[in-house]
């Protein structure tokens, strides 16, 4: 006589989600590697800020946002609620953290690079015609900038929706999605302590004025042509 | 150096900075000397009187700026203190020309001006400048190990163990998102010592406790001297820095304001 054996959903369900949890991998983040040497952008930024600031403050995001994402994966599988609400301010910050920086890396480059030329193109344009000049910008960032309390960042953002250029800042190390999906983050300068101390001591405005002279606009104008396209 | 108790100069570091005066002369309180006259009581110059402004000042830390060394550096003081304290100072004293707060004393000032979280301007550079000097006399040279007596049988009290209340400690002070402080105070409704961190320059003044020991763990207190190492900074600071003098002196004066407990009397 035959057996039948009779597989209920659960059954197949129980069977086959091992089988397909072995192929469905986690995607963490790395940390991305600087396109310059860590000396190159002196005297604006020193050689030790960038190194502390790339080896261990970034990679400290990096393995930590990883870390996180595990802790989800695994909570959000079991249907724990309560620890995947609770894991939501570590992966906001080191997430946050992960993708600040990548995005500051690229908005640095050496003086013979483009560090510290002026934007071309379109978004020469959309400066001069949302903030009067380039000077004008800048001064509207560094105001902004050594006006922030304790830590965070200081951005230009594209306002997707309205068409605009924009200054905007976020405290600590939230991203500028975090104050509306329709910010795209263009340039953005990171005013922690740990940017600048070692070098600028507590004269954060300094710092601002000096890291212009590093900073280049080609990442920049690649997102706003790409956004206005 | 002969340094002094600071038990009463840091709640108030008012003085006398300047004030608009001409030299009072006899004739300012002449009366007149007919007595169908009309006499003022008061000087005839009285609106042109002199005016004290009284703004608040640098407190010195109670050591030498040194005195930390090798767990601070004089270097992170003098630029900490002599730079970055000051300037909350001098900031301070600026927005208080055209404020309504002028004339509070700091602790009064914090409460008021945290407006339950939504801060008014000059919460920041008040509540920084109470919190810094609240800092520097949490420390002494030589300081740290184990306190004794009341303070060591309260903290035992309320974390379990003198170890537990380091470990909570540390462990607030390294999950600080960003810039922020940890505390060691003394709840008044529950009447124990706690630890909590705060955000920027919030302090457990805003919620109406009492703090006994503060750390600074924004990045400018520890980064000249440990990096981003904020373990081995707090580890030395409670290891080595704490002032465990300041502390029993600030239950003493805490003691006041909350009932610990049936005072024990001697016998006999």
């Amino acid at each position: 006589m035959a057996v039948r054996f009779v597989a209920s959903r659960k059954t197949l369900a129980q069977t086959l989600t091992p089988a397909l949890r072995h192929y469905r991998s986690l995607t963490t983040v790395t940390l991305p590697d600087l396109p310059y040497d860590y000396g190159a952008l002196e005297p604006a930024i020193s050689g030790e800020i960038m190194r502390l600031h790339h080896q261990k403050h970034h990679q400290t995001y990096v393995t930590n946002y990883n870390k996180a994402l595990e802790q989800l994966e695994s909570a959000v599988s079991k249907g724990d609620a309560p620890a995947v609400v609770q894991l939501q301010s570590a992966l906001k910050f080191n997430g946050g953290g992960h993708v600040n920086h990548s995005i500051f890396w690229q908005n640095l480059k050496p003086v013979g690079e483009g560090g510290g030329d002026s934007p071309h193109g379109e978004l020469g344009w959309a400066i001069d015609k949302d903030f009067g000049s380039m000077e004008a910008l800048v001064k509207k960032m560094n105001s902004e900038g050594a006006a922030l309390q304790g830590s965070g960042w200081v951005w230009l953002a594209l306002d997707k929706e309205q068409k605009i250029l924009k200054v905007e800042t976020t405290p600590n190390q939230d991203a500028l999605v975090t104050k509306g999906a329709h910010l795209v983050p263009l340039l953005g300068i990171d005013v922690w302590e740990h940017a600048y101390y070692l070098q600028y001591k507590n004269v954060r405005p300094d710092y601002l004025t000096n890291i212009w002279k590093v900073i280049s606009w080609k990442y920049a104008g690649e997102v706003f042509d790409k956004e206005c396209a | 150096m002969g340094s002094q108790v600071v038990m009463a100069s840091n709640w108030c570091g008012c003085g006398v900075v300047s004030s608009n005066s001409r030299k009072m002369s006899a004739n300012d309180f002449k009366l007149s000397s007919s007595p169908f006259k009309f006499s003022k009581p008061y000087p005839r110059s009285a609106r042109s009187a002199y005016r004290v402004t009284a703004y608040y000042g640098l407190t010195t830390p109670p050591y030498e700026l040194d005195a930390l060394e090798p767990y601070m550096s004089k270097r992170t003081v003098e630029i900490h203190w002599g730079q970055a304290h000051n300037e909350h100072v001098e900031k301070l004293n600026k927005i208080l020309k055209n404020s309504t707060f002028y004339g509070h004393t700091l602790e009064e000032m914090v409460k008021a001006t945290y407006n339950n979280g939504n801060p008014l301007v000059e919460f920041n550079d008040a509540s920084s400048l109470w919190s810094h000097d609240f800092f520097w006399e949490s420390m002494q040279p030589k300081g740290g190990s184990i306190p004794r007596g009341g303070v060591l049988n309260q903290i035992e009290k309320d974390f379990e163990s003198f170890t537990n209340f380091k470990d909570e400690f540390a462990n607030a002070a390294l999950s600080i998102f960003g810039s922020g402080w940890v505390w060691l105070y003394l709840k008044r409704n529950e009447k124990k010592l706690v630890v909590a961190k705060t955000q920027n320059a919030v302090s457990p003044l805003v919620w109406g406790d009492i703090p006994i020991i503060g750390l600074d763990m924004w990045e400018h207190a520890y980064y000249l001297d440990y990096k981003d190492d904020r373990l081995a900074y707090v580890n030395n600071f409670l290891d080595h820095l704490v002032s465990w003098h300041s502390v029993m002196v600030r239950m003493m004066r805490a003691e006041a304001f909350v009932n610990l407990g049936e005072p024990k009397i001697p016998e006999g």
